[in-house]
C-alpha cells in the first residue's frame, strides 16, 4: 500500500515533528484552513446573496451587529451596510476574492520569476545581464509603487467601463509583475550552482535540448527555496491587493474584496458605523498574520542550517 | 575608496536613466499628449500642425533627449486631469509629504531604538515578550487599517466621549487635512501652528508604526547578538557600570546596521505615504499620485516616478557611503572585494 507507506513516512518526517512542537504554528494552520474553507464555501454557507440586486433592501440599512448593540437583528449577525447588505456574507465572498487574487498573483509571479531566472542563469551572457539589471532597477522601488504604476498605465490603455470588467486580471498582473524579482534572483543563483554539476553535463552530452534540461532536470532541484518564498509572499500579495483596493484602484465596488469593503466602510466611518470597517479589517489581519506565521515556520523548518 | 564612489555613482545614474526611459515611454506612448491639450472640435489638420510644432514626429532618441533636458529643468508637461503644469502641482504638495515623512521617521527611530534596547537587554521580561508579540501583529496589520483604527478611537469615539463628559472637543485629534499652514517662501509648513502640529500626530504614527516595529526587532536581535560577545564580557569584567556597557559598548555596535536599514526605510516611508495620505486626506504627493492613477493622468505619474526614483537613488547612495565611512571593518572587505571585481 503506497498510500499507507507515504503517511507513515510523512508522520516521521522532520517537518511534521517541528510542526507538532509549536502551538503557534498549529493555531495558525487552524485559522488559515478555517478561513480558506469558509470563504470558498461561501455560496453554500453565506446567509445572504449580497451581490444580487433585489435580494436586499434599503430598509435593512446600517443595522448594527447583534452582540454589541441592542438594535441588531439576528438575520444580520455582523450588521449591514448602508444599502442593507449583510456584512457577514459580504466578508465571506470578499475573503474568497482576496484569496483568489492573492494566490493567482503569487503563482503568476512565481512562474514568471522561475522562467526568467532559469533563462538568465542557464543562458547567461547578455540575456542574463538585461534581466538582472531590470530586476535591480525594479528592486529599487517598493512593490506597492510598481503595482500602482502598472495599474495606472493599464487604465491609460483601456477605457473605464472595460477596465471594471477586467479589474481582477489587471490586479493579478500588476501584483505578479511587482513580485517576480525575488524568484528570478533565487532561481538564477541556484541554477548557476546546478548547471556545472555532473547530471547536467551528462544530460548535455546525450544531446537533450537546453529547454528540456532546464525544465526537467534543473527546475526540480531549485524548487525548494522557491516554495518558501511563495508562502511568504502570499501574505504580502494579499496585503498588496487589499491596499490597492483600499486606494480605489483595485477591485471595483461591484466585486468587493476585503480591501474594497474597508474603503466603503471608511467613507461612512465618521457617522459612527464602526462595524463596516472593523469586521473586514479583523478578517484581513487574521488571515495575513496566520499566513505569515506559516511562511516563517516553513522557512525555518526547511532551512538545513537551523536544524 | 574613490573607485567605489565612482562605481556607485555610475550605477545610480544608470538606474535613473532606466527609470527615465520608462517615464518617457509612458509619457509619449500611453495616451495621446495632443488630446490633452486641444478641445474636442479641433480639426485633424490643426492637430497635425501642433504635433509637428511640438516635435512629436521627430525620431524617438531625439524626443527622449528633449524629454531629459525638460525634466532636468523641472518641466514635466501639463496634467491631463487639471491642465496645470505638473512641476508646480508636485512642488506645491512636496512640503506636506516631506514634513509627514520626517515626523514619521523621527517617531519610528526615537521610539523603536529604546524599545529594541529594552527587549534586547531583558528578553525574558514580560514587557519584552508583550512588545515582541505586539510587533508581530503590527507587521501583519496593513497601514491603512492602523490609520482607520486611530481615526476611530481618537477622532470618532473620542468626540462622543468628550461630549458626554463635558470636556472640550479640542482634546480629540483631527482625522483629515493638514490644519493651518504657514508659508515660508514656496514651502508651506505645518510645523508652526498648533492645529498643524495636531494634524500631524495621527498620520505620523500611522506611517511610522511599521518602521518602528522593524527597527525595534532589528535592534533587539543585534543587541542579543552583541551581548554574547567577548568584548562585552570583558567590559563587565573590567567593572564598568551597566550603563556604560549597555549603551557605550553594546548599543554603539548595533547602530551601524540600524542606521543603514533606517536610511533605506526612508524611501519606503515616502512610498507608503501614498496610503497614509489617502486615509487622512493629507494633501501631499502620494494623494496626488493615487488620484493620477485613478484618472490615468500619465504626466503626473511619470513625474512622480522620476522624483521618487531620484529620492531613492540619492538615499541609497548616501546610506552606502555612510556605511562605508562608519564601519572600519567594511573598508578593508570592500577593498578586496573591489579588487576581485565583486
Amino acid at each position: 500500500m503506497a498510500f499507507v507507506d507515504l503517511v507513515r513516512r510523512a508522520s516521521d518526517s522532520d517537518i511534521w515533528h517541528s510542526f507538532k512542537a509549536s502551538r503557534v504554528v498549529i493555531a495558525a494552520t487552524v485559522v488559515t484552513v478555517f478561513i480558506f474553507a469558509v470563504s470558498f464555501l461561501s455560496p453554500v454557507l453565506a446567509p445572504h446573496t449580497p451581490f444580487e440586486p433585489g435580494t436586499y433592501s434599503l430598509s435593512d440599512g446600517l443595522k448594527p451587529p447583534v452582540v454589541f448593540d441592542d438594535g441588531g437583528d439576528w438575520a444580520f449577525p455582523l450588521g449591514t451596510d448602508e444599502q442593507g447588505r449583510d456584512l457577514l456574507s459580504m466578508i465571506m465572498y470578499g475573503t474568497r476574492l482576496s484569496l483568489v487574487v492573492g494566490i493567482a498573483a503569487t503563482v503568476f509571479a512565481m512562474v514568471l520569476g522561475i522562467a526568467l531566472g532559469l533563462v538568465s542563469g542557464y543562458v547567461g551572457g547578455a540575456v542574463d545581464a538585461v534581466i538582472m539589471r531590470l530586476a535591480d532597477v525594479q528592486l529599487t522601488f517598493p512593490a506597492l509603487l510598481v503595482a500602482l504604476l502598472i495599474d495606472g498605465v493599464v487604465r491609460g490603455l483601456i477605457s473605464g467601463q472595460r477596465h471594471d470588467e477586467l479589474a481582477i486580471y489587471v490586479i493579478v498582473g500588476a501584483i505578479g509583475l511587482s513580485f517576480w524579482v525575488q524568484y528570478a534572483r533565487t532561481v538564477r543563483g541556484s541554477v548557476l550552482v546546478e548547471k556545472n554539476k555532473e547530471y547536467v553535463q551528462a544530460a548535455r552530452v546525450i544531446g537533450l535540448a537546453p529547454l528540456l534540461i532546464m525544465v526537467r532536470h534543473v527546475l526540480p532541484n531549485v524548487m525548494g527555496p522557491v516554495m518558501v518564498i511563495a508562502t511568504i509572499n502570499l501574505g504580502l500579495a494579499i496585503l498588496t491587493e487589499a491596499t490597492l483596493s483600499f486606494l480605489g484602484v483595485g477591485l471595483p465596488v461591484t466585486q468587493p474584496s476585503l480591501g474594497t469593503l474597508i474603503r466603503l466602510g471608511q467613507e461612512v466611518l465618521l457617522s459612527g458605523t464602526w462595524w463596516i470597517v472593523i469586521f473586514p479589517g479583523v478578517t484581513l489581519a487574521a488571515l495575513v498574520l496566520a499566513v505569515n506565521l506559516l511562511g516563517d515556520w516553513l522557512r525555518d523548518a526547511l532551512n538545513p542550517k537551523l536544524r | 575608496m574613490l573607485a567605489f564612489i565612482l562605481r556607485r555613482l555610475a550605477q545610480s545614474i544608470a538606474v535613473l536613466l532606466a527609470v527615465g526611459v520608462v517615464a518617457f515611454m509612458l509619457f509619449r506612448y500611453v495616451g495621446d499628449p495632443i488630446n490633452a491639450m486641444v478641445g474636442q472640435d479641433t480639426s485633424q489638420q490643426e492637430r497635425a500642425e501642433l504635433r509637428e510644432k511640438l516635435g512629436l514626429n521627430d525620431p524617438a532618441p531625439l524626443q527622449f533627449a528633449r524629454f531629459i533636458v525638460n525634466t532636468a529643468q523641472g518641466k514635466f508637461g501639463l496634467s491631463y486631469r487639471t491642465s496645470e503644469p505638473v512641476g508646480r502641482m508636485i512642488l506645491e504638495r512636496l512640503p506636506a509629504t516631506l514634513e509627514l515623512a520626517i515626523c514619521a521617521a523621527l517617531f519610528a527611530f526615537c521610539v523603536g531604538v529604546p524599545m529594541g534596547v529594552w527587549t534586547g537587554l531583558y528578553p525574558r521580561h514580560w514587557s519584552s515578550r508583550f512588545l515582541q508579540a505586539a510587533s508581530l501583529i503590527g507587521v501583519s496589520l496593513p497601514t491603512f487599517l492602523i490609520g482607520i483604527l486611530l481615526i476611530l478611537v481618537f477622532a470618532v469615539e473620542c468626540s462622543g466621549w468628550t461630549a458626554r463628559l463635558g470636556l472640550p472637543a479640542g482634546l480629540c485629534l483631527p482625522s483629515f487635512g493638514r490644519g493651518d499652514t504657514v508659508q515660508l517662501g514656496w514651502w508651506s509648513s505645518g510645523y508652526f501652528t498648533a492645529s498643524g502640529l495636531k494634524a500631524l500626530i495621527l498620520p505620523a504614527i500611522t506611517l511610522g508604526l511599521f518602521q518602528l516595529t522593524l527597527i525595534m526587532r532589528l535592534v533587539r536581535s543585534e543587541m542579543l547578538e552583541v551581548m554574547r560577545t567577548d568584548y562585552i564580557k570583558f567590559a563587565r569584567a573590567r567593572g564598568l557600570t551597566n550603563r556604560a556597557v549597555n549603551f557605550g559598548h553594546a548599543l554603539k555596535n548595533t547602530l551601524v546596521p540600524v542606521i543603514t536599514i533606517a536610511g533605506l526605510q526612508l524611501g519606503a516611508i515616502i512610498a507608503f505615504a501614498i496610503v497614509t495620505e489617502t486615509v487622512f486626506s493629507w494633501p501631499g504627493m502620494g494623494l496626488l499620485f493615487v488620484q493620477s492613477v485613478q484618472f490615468a493622468d500619465i504626466p503626473v505619474m511619470a513625474a512622480y516616478l522620476l522624483l521618487v526614483a531620484f529620492f531613492f537613488v540619492v538615499i541609497n547612495l548616501v546610506v552606502d557611503l555612510l556605511y562605508f565611512a562608519v564601519d572600519p571593518r567594511l573598508r578593508s572587505g570592500m577593498a578586496t572585494a573591489g579588487a576581485r571585481g565583486h
